[in-house]
Formats: C-alpha cells, sequence, structure tokens
C-alpha cells in the first residue's frame, strides 16, 4: 500500500513537471507545426533565470516567498525575449519549406541556445533550494514528502483548466481554431495571423520555460538540462496526440506513471518503457491517442 | 554493372580522391588522420542518409545503427575475443541488416514527421536500454582493443584509415550503382508524386524499405568504424538522439548532389568541431548551430552545391 501510494505520489508529481514542459511543444505544434526541439533550451533558460534570480534575491535578503514570484518572472521573461526574437528574426522566413526542415532549423536553435547558457551562466551547477525549504514537509500516507512538489500538482491543473478555457470559451480561443483549421481564410477574413504565430510562440516558450523554472528548486541545474526532457516530452506529445491539449495531459500522465512504476520496481526499464509506449503508439495510432479527427482539406 | 563502374565519371573522380588521400595520409599527422577517419566513418552514415533524404525522409533516429554497429563491434570482443577487422565489420554489417529490415516494414509505411519521430522513438528505445543495463555497459560503454588483420597488429593506424578509405570507396560506388539503377532512380519519383510511381507499377513501399535497409547497413558500417577508430564505445557520444541529429546536419551541409558528397561532409564536420572546441570550448555547438541555420538559408544545396559551381564554372573556363 505505501508502495502503492510512493509510486502514486511520485507518478503524479512526475507528470505534472512533464505537462506543463510538453503543453508548450504541442500548442507550438497545434498552431504553427513546427516541432520545436529548442523547446528543450527554453526549458533550460527558465530553469537557469530562476535558479541564478533566486540565488541572487536569497543573498540579498528576500524573503524565501519570493523565489515563486522570480520563478513566474523568470518563465515570462525567457518567453517574451527568446520567443519573440526566434519566432520573428529566424521561424519567420521559414513557414514555406517542410516540417522536416523546420525541426532541424529548431535543433540549430538548439545548439546555439545551449551553449549561450554556458556563455551567460558558466559551466558550475546551481542551486535555489530556498523556495522548496520554505514550504517544508508534509506526512503522506506514512511517507514524508516536501510540499513544493505537490504543489507542482495544482500549477499543472491551473494551466491544463486555463489552456482549456481560453481554447475553448473566449474570443482568442475562437480565432485560434480559425488560424489552426486554415491560415489562408483566417488571412482573408482579418485575422493577424502574424501576431497570432508570435503570441503562440511565445506562449510555448513560457509555459516550457516555466517547466524549467519550476523545477529548479529541486535540482541542481547543470549544463544539459534540456536534452532529456525535450525527447521526454516528444514522446508525451506523440503519445497524447501531436497539437492536442487533452492529449498532453494523458500523455503526460501515462509517461509519468510508468515511469515512476518502472524506477520502483525494475530501475533498469526507466527509460524504456517510455520509448517503447511511443514507438508503440506512432505504430499502432500514429496520430496519437487523444488527436482530434481531422477532415481532409481538398 | 562492369561497364557502369568504368564509365561512371563520379566513380572514376571519387577513386582518385580517395587514392590521393590514401597517399597523403602518409604524411600528415596523427590528428589529421584522425580527424578525417571520424568524418570518413561519419560519412558512411550520412550516405545512408542521404539515400533516405533524396526520398524527401528524414530519420531522426540513425543513431540506432550508428550506435549497432558501434555496439556490435565492442560486444563481438568481449564474448569471443576476436578483434579481426574482417569479423567486426561483418557483424556491425548483419546486425543492422537485420534490425533494419525488421524495422523497415513498419517504418516504410511512414512519411515526413511521422517517419522522423518513429526512427527517434526506435533510438530512444536503445539508447534506454543501453544507458541502464550494467551488462551493456551502462553510461560508461566499454572499450574496444586494437583492431587486428588475420592476426598481424599494426603499430600506426594507417592500416585503418586504409582499410576505412576502402569500405567507404566501396560504399560509395554501390550506392552510385544503385542510384542509377531503375529502383534507385525511383528516389526523386517517390519524392515528387508517390501514387504516379504506384501506377508506373512499382511497390513504393517496397522501394523505400530497400532504401532504409540499405541506409541501415551503413549507418552500421560506419558506427563500427568510428568504435575502431576512437577505441571506445558509450551510448550517449554513439545513440542519444544529439548524435542523430548530427548526422542529419551533416546531411543537410553535404547536400545530396554526389555520393562524394557526404565524406566532404563528414570530414569538414570533423575539422569544424575540432576547431571549434579547441579555440571557443563553450561555443562549439553554438557555431555548429549557426552553420545548419546558415546552409538552411542561404546554401539548401549544401557544399556540393558549392562544388558543383566552381566545378562548371572550371569548365567554362577551359572549354
Amino acid at each position: 500500500m505505501q508502495l502503492f501510494i510512493t509510486i502514486l505520489i511520485d507518478g503524479l508529481t512526475y507528470s505534472s513537471y512533464l505537462f506543463i514542459v510538453s503543453v508548450g511543444l504541442t500548442v507550438i505544434f497545434g498552431v504553427m507545426k513546427i516541432l520545436n526541439i529548442a523547446h528543450g533550451s527554453f526549458f533550460a533558460w527558465g530553469a537557469y533565470g530562476a535558479a541564478y534570480s533566486i540565488g541572487l534575491a536569497a543573498n540579498a535578503g528576500f524573503p524565501a516567498w519570493f523565489g515563486f514570484i522570480l520563478i513566474l518572472l523568470s518563465a515570462i521573461l525567457v518567453g517574451l525575449v527568446l520567443g519573440v526574437i526566434i519566432e520573428r528574426v529566424i521561424l519567420r522566413k521559414m513557414y514555406d519549406q517542410e516540417e522536416v526542415v523546420l525541426v532541424l532549423a529548431t535543433f540549430g536553435i538548439f545548439l546555439i541556445l545551449e551553449d549561450l547558457i554556458l556563455l551567460v551562466f558558466g559551466v558550475n551547477p546551481f542551486f535555489a533550494y530556498q523556495p522548496m525549504a520554505y514550504l517544508g514537509n508534509i506526512k503522506l500516507g506514512g511517507i514524508s514528502r516536501d510540499v513544493y512538489s505537490l504543489t507542482l500538482l495544482a500549477a499543472a491543473a491551473v494551466i491544463a483548466i486555463g489552456c482549456w478555457y481560453s481554447l475553448n470559451k473566449t474570443k482568442w480561443g475562437n480565432i485560434l481554431a480559425t488560424v489552426i483549421f486554415d491560415r489562408e481564410i483566417s488571412l482573408a477574413i482579418g485575422i493577424n495571423v502574424q501576431a497570432v504565430y508570435t503570441a503562440t510562440f511565445v506562449l510555448g516558450t513560457a509555459l516550457g520555460a516555466l517547466g524549467g523554472a519550476y523545477i529548479a528548486p529541486t535540482v541542481s541545474v547543470a549544463p544539459g538540462f534540456g536534452i532529456d526532457i525535450i525527447i521526454l516530452s516528444f514522446a508525451v506529445v506523440v503519445i497524447g496526440g501531436l497539437g492536442s491539449i487533452p492529449g498532453a495531459v494523458i500523455g503526460a500522465l501515462m509517461v509519468g506513471i510508468l515511469r515512476a512504476i518502472a524506477v520502483h520496481q525494475m530501475p533498469e526499464l526507466e527509460l524504456f518503457v517510455v520509448y517503447a509506449v511511443m514507438a508503440l503508439v506512432l505504430i499502432v495510432r500514429p496520430e496519437g491517442l487523444f488527436a482530434p479527427a481531422v477532415a481532409r482539406k481538398i | 554493372m562492369r561497364s557502369i563502374l568504368f564509365q561512371d565519371k563520379t566513380i572514376f573522380w571519387m577513386g582518385l580522391c580517395f587514392l590521393s588521400l590514401a597517399i597523403a595520409a602518409l604524411f600528415l599527422p596523427n590528428w589529421i588522420v584522425n580527424n578525417v577517419m571520424f568524418g570518413l566513418a561519419r560519412g558512411l552514415a550520412v550516405l545512408g542518409l542521404m539515400l533516405l533524404w533524396r526520398t524527401g525522409l528524414v530519420s531522426f533516429g540513425h543513431a540506432l545503427y550508428f550506435g549497432i554497429g558501434a555496439y556490435g563491434v565492442a560486444l563481438l570482443e568481449k564474448y569471443t575475443g576476436t578483434t579481426d577487422i574482417f569479423l567486426r565489420l561483418i557483424c556491425a554489417v548483419i546486425v543492422s541488416a537485420i534490425v533494419g529490415y525488421l524495422l523497415g516494414f513498419i517504418l516504410r509505411g511512414y512519411r515526413a514527421i511521422f517517419f522522423a519521430m518513429l526512427s527517434l522513438a526506435f533510438s530512444m528505445v536503445m539508447y534506454g536500454i543501453l544507458v541502464k543495463m550494467e551488462v551493456l555497459g551502462s553510461t560508461d560503454g566499454f572499450s574496444v582493443s586494437r583492431t587486428t588483420f588475420f592476426g598481424w597488429v599494426p603499430e600506426s593506424k594507417y592500416a585503418l584509415l586504409l582499410s576505412l578509405i576502402i569500405v567507404c570507396m566501396a560504399s560509395a560506388a554501390f550506392v552510385q550503382v544503385y542510384l542509377k539503377s531503375s529502383l534507385g532512380q525511383l528516389s526523386t519519383a517517390i519524392k515528387d508524386n508517390e501514387i504516379r510511381v504506384e501506377y508506373l507499377g512499382y511497390s513504393v513501399a517496397r522501394a523505400v524499405h530497400v532504401k532504409y535497409v540499405i541506409s541501415a547497413i551503413m549507418a552500421g558500417l560506419g558506427g563500427g568504424l568510428i568504435a575502431m577508430a576512437l577505441g571506445q564505445v558509450d551510448p550517449d557520444s554513439m545513440v542519444n538522439w544529439t548524435v542523430s541529429g548530427e548526422l542529419v546536419f551533416i546531411t543537410i551541409m553535404s547536400g545530396a548532389g554526389s555520393v562524394v558528397a557526404p565524406f566532404i561532409g563528414g570530414v569538414v564536420f570533423a575539422f569544424l568541431s575540432t576547431y571549434a572546441s579547441e579555440f571557443m570550448p563553450h561555443a562549439w555547438q553554438l557555431v555548429i548551430g549557426a552553420t545548419l541555420l546558415g546552409i538552411i538559408f542561404f546554401l539548401p544545396g549544401g557544399i556540393w552545391s558549392l562544388i558543383e559551381k566552381l566545378w562548371k564554372r572550371g569548365e567554362r573556363h577551359h572549354g
């Protein structure tokens, strides 16, 4: 029973974290049809920004709760700066290219951003434990857990509901749906497609950075931080269906819980199960488990 | 077959280039020879990717076969003690061919982003196994002993370089002949319009499958040879997705214009990364990334298109 609870909590916190990172990836793909490898760097930049600024704030004597504001701020800042520059300067010139060429371009951006991290922050790892220490521990099912990781669950839930609401219930969501369905028609009826693209990319970037910023206090932030997570979030969005937000929820839950089971029962299979499921889903249902049915345009 | 081999201009010039490289290597310092070896070995894998690229397919998981070749060589030594070059190469070819043949049945039905994703997933499955299994060396991998030639243990690396050149030469000639065959000429046709190819009476799935197996073998050979050149195999520098990305990058940089291009691209990449990491240890990926973007923007035909341009200009001047 205790093992079951441990696996469940581990799995759910890991899923929440995966979801926050992957939802940005899936939003960008859904609207812009870009499978963005650079998303891993956004994640790493968010983590570095949060870890660095929390360290600075702690040294300057700010209270520990201030760290939460800094986490949010780093995500927004990374989204605005990197998102706008990359979309406006590089990607905008490439929208007529094939999807695979776009993937490669984002791989180039990924490499550049990885080294910019080294140039800006150096090679030494950062620790920003203050927010985690501030919230302390709680006993759950007889096991001591840090409250900070549990807040991830709440954050993921808020983001999921927020995305669902703004996509389905707001005017902005309607505009987005129109652009996704047909870019040319949207242009013709007066939607500023360029602005929609920029806004989407900034939003996706900020979500990726938020994932990194949120996880930063629980780990040591070191070079190469974004390399593994990007392929894991590829697995998440592929399992759930590229471009689908409910799909990202399901994908993140599956990957998170499978991984938690593997870590506790058969550690050798930790990575294997995730990618095996990804391959399996692609073989059986390439469009993903929860992808919406697409009407073929003629 | 015989007539093509002797009439084909590409094969003639390529032979001349490889021959002069073999002679020049006698006088070149060790670090250059090493870089040339890494470049040529990667070039083999890139040759395979180029075949797929010509059909419009990008495999984002060819590190799978690169790793299979490399680990094939390492495990062959671990379990049988064999270090002979022929047995090592045969092992790399057979294992990668079998895996490529089996996965080909699945992958041949996929195109574009789904092909890239599924090959990525397969390669990450292999990565996941290698990283976590103690028996397979875990993250440390294995060391690979010096290659022997029928019991002869050469002092310098020249013998290995020479065999590498011969393998590259043979593979490039094979691919050239294959591309001239009707099955090979379907490449661009499939890229343009699959349905028409089907109407012509060819099976697109079979053509893609053949291509996939050839490219798997090339990557397996490249991986086996790089394991021999490095004397070491490990998952992060041979099977992780970044390696697949690197190989695709070299493919784009080389250009798909000729079977020689991958080797030029491979060697350029080897020197580019050595120099960049020498002079800017924290910024060599930045250089690589910027080069990749630059090529996508300004030189979509890759290095080969530059060479072709210079070649034509030279011909105009002389003729």
